[in-house]
């Protein structure tokens, strides 16, 4: 075996160890909120300490002649994603207060955190300190911000997944000419994040002045950070569903915001509007939410055994909708109550998705638009075998290549989400865990599409503590590869990325 | 006027013939024995070499030419000879060429390359295709201002729904403006309760899409409408934009393209067409695609021989209409007389429509109407001249001329006149004017 390593990893540990050392700049907010409260540092100094040091030794390998190559983006973004998650996992074990004592649970915790996620291995949420929840509060805003750079600079030059979508459409050569420079063109999405997390605090605070005092600062900031980011924790054991009525509308703009793509938010902050409000996928991705709002308002309206009266029907279902839809994971009320066609509803809602370039999750509105508009196109050159038709998005058209990656994208989606299914009931099994098969579609579904909340047990007011312990591993694995868009981490299994 | 011709081929022959008579013509080709021959033909001076070197420009004595007209086959060797001209002299420069993108360019900046007018052969034989197709009630066409504005006259024939409405009634488009009117071979000015009767012939002038549907509106048995089914054959030049000119004017017409390539790149570049990859000489294939149902066909292949049999094939299918792009101009005869309804030739299309530029007027471009009782002039209006600044209606209303201001181009964006519509510098205004008070107009732009 002296086959040569192709890979100019070097690089990429470089990357990563650069970005390591960074967090320890976010993990400094939730000390500070510790030594305000007068709570341990100690499981934040841990964290802050291990984040520089691993950060050090990897980037004593960085090699300066190796360029960074898309292979090595592939395997930089993968480990970045991983390792990050679990120097986040650290403040939870340092705690060692509750289920995320258990490193699993805490690697759990943190990667559903990194990945936007939203599901929770908590049980009891009065056990831990303020820091501790603020800090999966900020790690899910990070989570956001990764994605956003992810989605707007680095995967648009490695050409995979939603990146690709933009290209085809056009819209990353738009991005391009905002600036020419990547790192201005990501400068200026983080500029429209911070913005947006700014706005968020600022209506939530307000708001709590007004009606509900249980909305404070704290409440307040830590909300902001995971509604825009479309991540869904909440140190409250209600979720947003411990708010007034009125905050809990004013949230739901925000998950929309968080899901809308960023640079056509930067065109419409702009002077450009119409490019947001023409736009295709947008049309799309909203249409999918108010139906199913719709349908799921009818569905508890009829239902004699939800009594919410007219205002609670329309807000629980916008609400819950707009919280799956745009992957964020919120909830306002326990839907595992729900009837069965209204749950199965939201189930829908979870394989839609927001928009390419934001800041959601799942398989995305762009994907299943080009899968319709490419299926609907079949169906013409069926019978007219010679036609010539591109599929167009916002009338521009869309590259063959293009569509087949969507295809394959789609498949490896759903057969990773059965698959991951039938793990969950095999496991339960084994372990003695009861779980339906809905429960388990819903948890596969929800984990590998980063969502949050499920249904049964793993519902909105439950736990995932209750799947067997290597079904919560098989989990944090899953969300890893579903958040950075699946290719990146399957390309590292491949013979031909290391050797050819 | 001294006049020098580069490129003695089809166009510059065509050119040199219809000004030889009036003018004083030098002809330039790289061609000695072309030049030879055509010093036998016309009465011109030749000159044998390379039209785009300043010596025999010189020769040709560009310095003084009033006019120099470039009209080779190769689009780079007509705008390097023009940019060679304005160095020399300051005649008024035209360049043939093929490529739009050229003319885009061009039109961006007016002037650019040292072309003073560019005629584009393709886009010019296409518009003749779309005109032929889509208005074969008007008696008289013509395109101005680059296309963006079209005057049409019309005779209101027996029953047709115009007929019996007054002017205002009629005149419900936005963009037309109604110009002219005339009765037994006599010109009024119409106002908005003029009645329009049977046999008088009406001047519109406005956007081509609006020019389309008042001949819907004048003529709705003949003029073809939006469910008329039309089918390019050909991904040419003239192909793409013969359906993209369709396209602005609401039709939806089928374009049949062998090349793979080509036809996915016509397919995005037209989204209101339905492109077709096959060889169109294929009678399964068109029968199964309904192309014998189609009420015109319009070929425009590469090839003469291959237009003449897809026409000949759609006529013997059953097909209406079928106009033919005929590429050699000794064949246009013969595709008449085998029956297919149009031919047309792209050099002669380009040589009327640079000859007619070469007529000594103060317009840029000019039609004229009914044994000379009108004209319709483009005139470009320049800073302090009598028009500008001030509102249409208080220049009507002070000048003795009689004149309608049909349409104001702006940046090349139409922009309908109205009464109080200030004029600007730099504006080009089409607009109809009594044979009697052009000079008068003239003297004001």
């Amino acid at each position: 075996m002296n086959t040569k390593i192709r890979v100019g990893w070097r690089a990429s540990v470089g990357l990563t160890g650069d970005v390591l050392a960074a967090l320890s700049v976010p993990l400094s907010f939730p000390l500070l909120i510790a030594l305000y409260y007068g709570e341990s540092p100690l499981p934040f100094v841990a964290a802050i300490a291990v984040s520089l040091a691993l950060g050090a030794a990897f980037r004593s390998v960085q090699d300066p002649s190796v360029n960074l190559g898309p292979r090595e983006a592939f395997l930089a973004v993968a480990l970045i994603w991983f390792l990050v998650a679990a120097v986040g996992a650290i403040p939870f074990v340092v705690a060692g207060v509750g289920t995320v004592a258990h490193p699993v649970n805490a690697m759990f915790e943190a990667m559903s955190g990194l990945t936007t996620t939203g599901a929770t291995v908590l049980r009891d949420f009065s056990l831990h300190a303020k820091s501790v929840m603020m800090w999966r509060q900020v790690i899910q805003w990070l989570g956001g911000l990764g994605i956003l750079i992810l989605a707007t600079a680095v995967l648009s030059e490695i050409g995979v997944g939603g990146a690709q979508l933009m290209e085809s459409e056009s819209q990353t050569q738009d991005v391009n000419k905002l600036t020419p420079k990547i790192s201005q063109t990501a400068q200026l999405i983080w500029g429209i994040y911070f913005g947006l997390t700014g706005l968020a605090i600022a209506v939530y605070f307000l708001l709590g002045l007004a009606v509900d005092p249980q909305m404070d600062l704290y409440n307040a900031v830590a909300h902001a950070f995971t509604s825009v980011a479309t991540a869904g924790f909440s140190p409250e054991p209600l979720s947003v569903g411990a708010f007034h009525p009125l905050i809990q509308w004013a949230v739901v703009p925000f998950m929309v915001i968080g899901s809308t793509s960023f640079v056509l938010i930067y065109f419409a902050i702009n002077g450009e509007p119409m490019r947001l409000l023409r736009n295709e996928e947008f049309h799309f991705y909203l249409g999918a939410m108010g139906t199913l709002a719709s349908v799921v308002a009818l569905g508890l309206f009829l239902d004699p055994s939800t009594t919410f009266g007219a205002e609670g029907t329309v807000r629980h279902a916008v609400f819950n909708v707009a919280s799956i839809v745009t992957t964020t994971g919120y909830a306002s009320t326990d839907y595992v109550q729900w009837a069965p066609a209204a749950k199965h509803m939201l189930f829908m809602g979870m394989f839609v998705g927001g928009m390419v370039g934001s800041t959601t999750c799942s398989i995305k509105s762009l994907r299943w638009l080009v899968a319709l508009k490419s299926f609907r196109r079949n169906l013409y050159t069926a019978i007219h075998p010679e036609s010539v038709r591109p599929v167009r998005i916002s009338g521009k058209p869309i590259d063959e290549g293009a569509i087949r990656d969507i295809y394959a994208y789609l498949l490896l989606s759903i057969v990773i989400f059965f698959l991951l299914a039938i793990v969950i009931v095999v496991d339960a099994e084994r372990g003695n865990a009861t779980v339906t098969e809905f429960e388990a579609l819903g948890a596969a579904a929800t984990t590998f599409l980063n969502i949050g909340p499920a249904f049964g047990d793993a519902g909105p007011y439950g736990t995932f503590a209750t799947f067997p312990l290597s079904t919560r591993a098989v989990m944090v694995v899953l969300m890893w590869i579903g958040r950075i868009e699946i290719i990146p981490v399957l390309v590292l299994f491949t013979k031909a990325f290391w050797t050819s | 006027m001294h006049v020098v011709v580069i490129g003695a081929g089809e166009v510059g022959t065509s050119i040199a013939a219809s000004l030889a008579s009036d003018h004083e013509v030098v002809v330039v080709d790289v061609d000695p024995d072309r030049a030879e021959q055509l010093k036998y033909e016309l009465d011109v001076l030749t000159i044998a070499g390379d039209g785009t070197s300043s010596e025999i420009q010189s020769a040709a004595e560009v310095d003084r030419a009033d006019m120099v007209i470039a009209c080779t086959d190769d689009d780079q060797t007509n705008l390097v000879a023009c940019g060679t001209a304005k160095t020399l002299g300051d005649g008024f420069t035209i360049a043939r060429v093929k490529s739009t993108d050229f003319l885009r360019t061009w039109q961006g900046n007016e002037g650019a390359f040292g072309v003073d007018f560019m005629v584009c052969t393709d886009l010019l034989t296409a518009e003749n295709i779309v005109r032929v197709i889509g208005l074969p009630a008007a008696v008289d066409v013509d395109p101005f201002a680059g296309g963006l504005v079209q005057m049409a006259e019309f005779e209101i024939a027996e029953g047709s729904p115009v007929a019996g409405q007054t002017v205002s009634e009629a005149d419900r488009f936005e963009s037309l403006t109604f110009v002219g009117l005339f009765r037994d071979g006599e010109m009024t000015i119409p106002r908005g309760d003029t009645d329009i009767a049977v046999g008088d012939r009406a001047v519109v002038i406005g956007s081509p899409e609006s020019v389309q549907s008042f001949a819907t509106d004048v003529a709705p048995e003949t003029t073809p409408d939006r469910a008329d089914e039309i089918v390019v054959v050909g991904g040419s030049e003239i192909g793409y934009q013969t359906a993209r000119l369709l396209e602005e004017r609401d039709f939806k017409p089928r374009l049949i393209e062998r090349d793979a390539d080509r036809a996915r790149w016509l397919a995005e570049n037209l989204p209101n067409t339905v492109v077709m990859e096959h060889d169109a000489t294929d009678t399964e294939f068109l029968s199964r695609e309904h192309v014998d149902e189609a009420d015109i066909v319009v070929t425009a292949l590469r090839s003469d021989e291959k237009n003449l049999l897809i026409s000949v094939l759609a006529k013997r299918l059953g097909v209406d209409r079928v106009i033919a792009v005929v590429d050699s101009p000794d064949y246009v005869t013969v595709f008449e007389e085998i029956g297919i309804d149009i031919a047309i030739n792209p050099r002669t299309v380009t040589a009327e429509e640079i000859t007619r530029f070469t007529y000594e007027s103060v317009a840029e471009n000019i039609a004229v109407l009914e044994n000379d009782q009108a004209e319709v002039l483009e005139l470009e209006l320049t800073e302090g001249c009598g028009l500008v600044g001030r509102p249409i209606s208080e220049v009507v209303a002070e000048s003795e001329a009689r004149f309608v201001i049909g349409a104001i181009t702006r940046d090349h964006r139409l922009v309908t006149p109205r009464g109080d519509t200030v004029l600007q510098a730099g504006d080009h205004v089409i607009l109809l004017v009594e044979s009697e008070s052009v000079g008068e107009i003239a003297s004001m732009a």
